[in-house]
């Protein structure tokens, strides 16, 4: 460890490793810290990622795919389903199922070859500050705190980001802007090819139960419940008792536990020698929870804006907001769209779920995206869907 | 302190810390440390998926 970088990235999840691998090939002195002494482990994912939004990034690997998945079926609350999401064209695989763990320290080896340093079981306790503007961060290895300065931080410190918060950047969630889950990995069961999503009260009030197959005996089984709809009953408790009811022989062999952001874009992701990516900017789909993608397209926008500042001499945040309107006029856009769709999806009772399933009768969704999904069911149920018009014109 | 945290039910997910409207929660490693500033308000307990904080009465 040196006291002085270009870049350093807090969290070595795939937003951190992919901003500090881009920004150490593009020469820059990066160190990429994670405060856990395993990078990827404990898991708080239910592993789902496109083939395509994946592959924009790194060559798919044998060695951190679990599986590999045809489609998506969802089931509204009475058991209709609805097939989406197939290969238009040859029916090919379309998503993957990851292990994390293999697939995150994977990431932060390449970040590693590129030419970054790497610290594990270091936390960043605070952040350095001169004249107002970040300049480094105070890191805690083994007991021992250290000053390490650098030009610019990247917060990619998830969830329980406090980077943000160190900054001056108010990241909280409110209890509508999170969901909070459970997972297990379940053995003794046979997911099939297809990811699984069931809707309702019964499943996960104001979110939904998944069955992500990880091989042909197990699968992630997990839901995630709007944080205003936890209390009384635990997202753990209801996933114990769908595993009693529905997969009676399924044996549990890990637990996971977490919650995903589901705020929609933030009023702000940068400030002076400052920028924050992935779940840490809240940049999670409010819709499907999915976030490594949309993080790891942040942190090559975020690190290629670093290369910029770099050469320019400048890391204000006049500077760093070229990353903040570069991933709001991309990933921005996505998350608003999916914020009114999920905003809405949280209002409506079973029945009318179950209405908007069964107006599909007939008609074959199987090779359609969600946004063809959506306006198809739209056109099908106008006075149920009203508030989503503007998402069409 | 205005929330205890049962840190034999904890997941050490972090969901609590990312609500927390003062920035009083931090997970470290693998549990939670709650700061002075907490003002107990029970967000974190609301929304804790296995139900490990608890807020303290007194």
């Amino acid at each position: 460890m040196k006291n002085k970088y270009d870049v350093i990235v807090v969290g070595a999840g795939p937003g951190g490793s992919i901003t500090a691998k881009i920004a150490a090939s593009g020469g820059l002195d990066v160190l990429l810290i994670e405060k856990r002494q395993e990078i990827g482990d404990p898991v708080r994912c239910a592993e789902g990622v496109g083939k395509d939004a994946l592959k924009k990034h790194i060559e798919p690997d044998n060695k951190w795919i679990s599986s590999e998945i045809k489609g998506s079926k969802i089931f509204s609350p009475d058991g209709t389903e609805i097939k989406m999401s197939e290969d238009a064209s040859s029916g090919m695989k379309v998503g993957y199922v990851l292990e994390r763990k293999v697939f995150d320290r994977a990431l932060a080896q390449e970040a590693a070859m590129a030419g970054a340093e790497v610290m594990v079981k270091t936390r960043a306790t605070g952040l350095l500050r001169s004249n107002g503007k970040v300049t480094g961060i105070k890191a805690m290895y083994m007991g021992e705190t250290h000053n390490i300065n650098a030009d610019i931080v990247i917060g990619a410190d998830g969830i329980e980001s406090k980077v943000g918060r160190w900054g001056g950047i108010d990241t909280s969630l409110k209890p509508n802007d999170i969901e909070t889950g459970a997972q297990f990995l379940v053995s003794n069961i046979e997911p099939g090819d297809y990811n699984l999503f069931y809707l309702g009260d019964n499943y996960a009030p104001g979110g939904y139960l998944w069955v992500f197959p990880k091989g042909k005996h197990i699968a992630n089984v997990g839901l995630g419940i709007l944080g205003s709809k936890s209390g009384n009953v635990r997202a753990i408790s209801r996933l114990h008792r769908y595993i009693e009811t529905y997969m009676p022989k399924g044996k549990i062999v890990e637990m996971v536990v977490g919650g995903v952001p589901v705020s929609g874009p933030i009023k702000q992701t940068v400030a002076d020698g400052l920028m924050l990516v992935g779940d840490a900017a809240r940049q999670s789909d409010p819709l499907t929870g999915g976030g490594i993608t949309n993080a790891m397209d942040a942190g090559k926008m975020a690190a290629e804006v670093c290369i910029k500042a770099y050469e320019k001499g400048d890391y204000s945040a006049k500077t760093l907001k070229e990353y903040e309107d570069k991933w709001r006029s991309t990933i921005g856009k996505e998350l608003s769209k999916s914020l009114q769709v999920k905003n809405l999806l949280v209002k409506l009772n079973d029945e009318q779920l179950n209405q908007l399933a069964h107006s599909l009768d007939g008609i074959d969704t199987s090779k359609m995206e969600l946004p063809s999904l959506l306006f198809t069911l739209f056109k099908k149920n106008p006075k149920i869907l009203w508030e989503l018009r503007t998402l069409f014109v | 302190m205005s929330v205890n945290v049962n840190r034999f039910k904890c997941g050490y997910c972090g969901a609590c810390v990312g609500v927390c409207p003062v920035g009083a929660l931090e997970l470290i490693e693998t549990w939670i440390e709650v700061d002075i500033t907490c003002t107990g308000c029970g967000v974190c307990a609301k929304i804790c998926p296995v139900g490990a904080l608890e807020l303290n009465e007194k």
